[in-house]
């Protein structure tokens, strides 16, 4: 449930940069999220819609880009999503593997008019 | 005429400057903190009353306590003679930023070398939440199962120390430390690691005298 906090977060800095800008609503707000950060898109749209309610963000579209767990093998360079219970490289079966992408979270734009 | 504004802002950029603050508060009274993050029942709290002991007249610890509700763990670290605060935190599932700032200040920062952060029995929530501490450390425990790094990848990430507690079980928990070990080197390469047992004893000296060793950095000049 720390997706209220997170939630929470969005809707304060869509309303700083709407207020910056002078614009009078916010449209629309584009997440990037990493799979390993943890989110659930359906718990912040949940509590989007009980904490943006009567703010100038009220209404707006949350559009979530999902990056799912990448690794990079650093034998022979493969980047892979591993499988569930297996970090090892699908190529090379090497287990010297670092993490490529996965770990995102942020507010990329928002939409206001 | 709508707009489109370009962000990109991390989420939780008001808790990692509010972390900031936290930091360099610590830093001015000449504290470590410590972040402690582990699933419920890995021994958090074990693993700080056997930390006291082994640290007695080397290092004075204090402890912040987080917890959904009840004050248990810090009654126990009051019993055992630590400065201790708890934070209730009403249901929530991770200690942020804002609590800890409340927190820190109930204690005497300046009679103390270490603060211990006791977050939320949590492997999922307190991972992205920054508290302003110097050092994160989690605590897998033999039960819990050698799967975990897998399951639960992004708690190994950004950790400076892992403790693998209740190595005792060994004998009787079908755990395969290789397997174990692969996962958590691919999420956080050379991550120092302790296999001990907060019931026997056993290991928990090396664990000490790690964290004795980052204490005298974090006294030294050149670390600030």
């Amino acid at each position: 449930m720390h997706e209220l906090s997170v939630t929470q977060s969005v809707l304060d800095i869509a309303l700083t940069h709407a207020e910056r800008a002078g614009a009078k609503r916010v449209l629309a707000i584009d997440l990037v999220i990493g799979d390993l950060a943890s989110i659930l898109d359906d718990s912040v749209q949940f509590y989007w819609e009980m904490i943006a309610k009567g703010t100038p963000a009220e209404g707006a579209t949350l559009r979530f880009t999902r990056l799912p767990l990448e690794l990079r093998c650093t034998d022979c360079g493969r980047i892979f999503s591993p499988g569930a219970d297996n970090f090892s490289c699908p190529a090379c079966n090497s287990s010297r593997v670092r993490v490529n992408q996965g770990e995102e979270l942020r507010v990329e734009s928002i939409e206001v008019e | 005429m709508p707009a489109r504004i370009q962000i990109v802002e991390n989420i939780l950029s008001a808790n990692d400057e509010l972390a900031a603050r936290n930091r360099a508060a610590f830093d001015r009274a000449g504290v470590l903190a410590l972040n402690l993050m582990a699933s419920p029942g890995a021994g958090k709290t074990s693993l700080i009353l056997r930390t006291l002991e082994a640290l007695r007249g080397r290092v004075r610890l204090g402890v912040i306590e987080g917890d959904l509700a009840s004050s248990i763990d810090t009654d126990r670290a009051r019993a055992a003679g630590i400065p201790a605060f708890q934070i209730n935190t009403g249901g929530q599932c991770h200690l942020d930023a804002v609590m800890v700032q409340a927190a820190m200040h109930e204690l005497p920062l300046a009679q103390l070398d270490v603060v211990i952060i006791e977050n939320v029995g949590n492997l999922v929530c307190p991972i992205e939440f920054r508290l302003g501490s110097h050092l994160s450390v989690l605590i897998a425990s033999i039960p819990e199962g050698d799967d975990k790094p897998y399951k639960y990848p992004s708690a190994y990430r950004g950790v400076q120390a892992l403790v693998v507690n209740k190595v005792d079980l060994l004998p009787y928990v079908p755990f395969r430390m290789d397997y174990f070990r692969e996962g958590v080197e691919a999420l956080n390469p050379g991550l120092v690691t302790f296999p001990l047992s907060c019931r026997t004893g056993e290991g928990l000296a090396a664990w000490a005298d790690w964290l004795v060793a980052r204490v005298t950095e974090n006294r030294s000049p050149a670390a600030h």
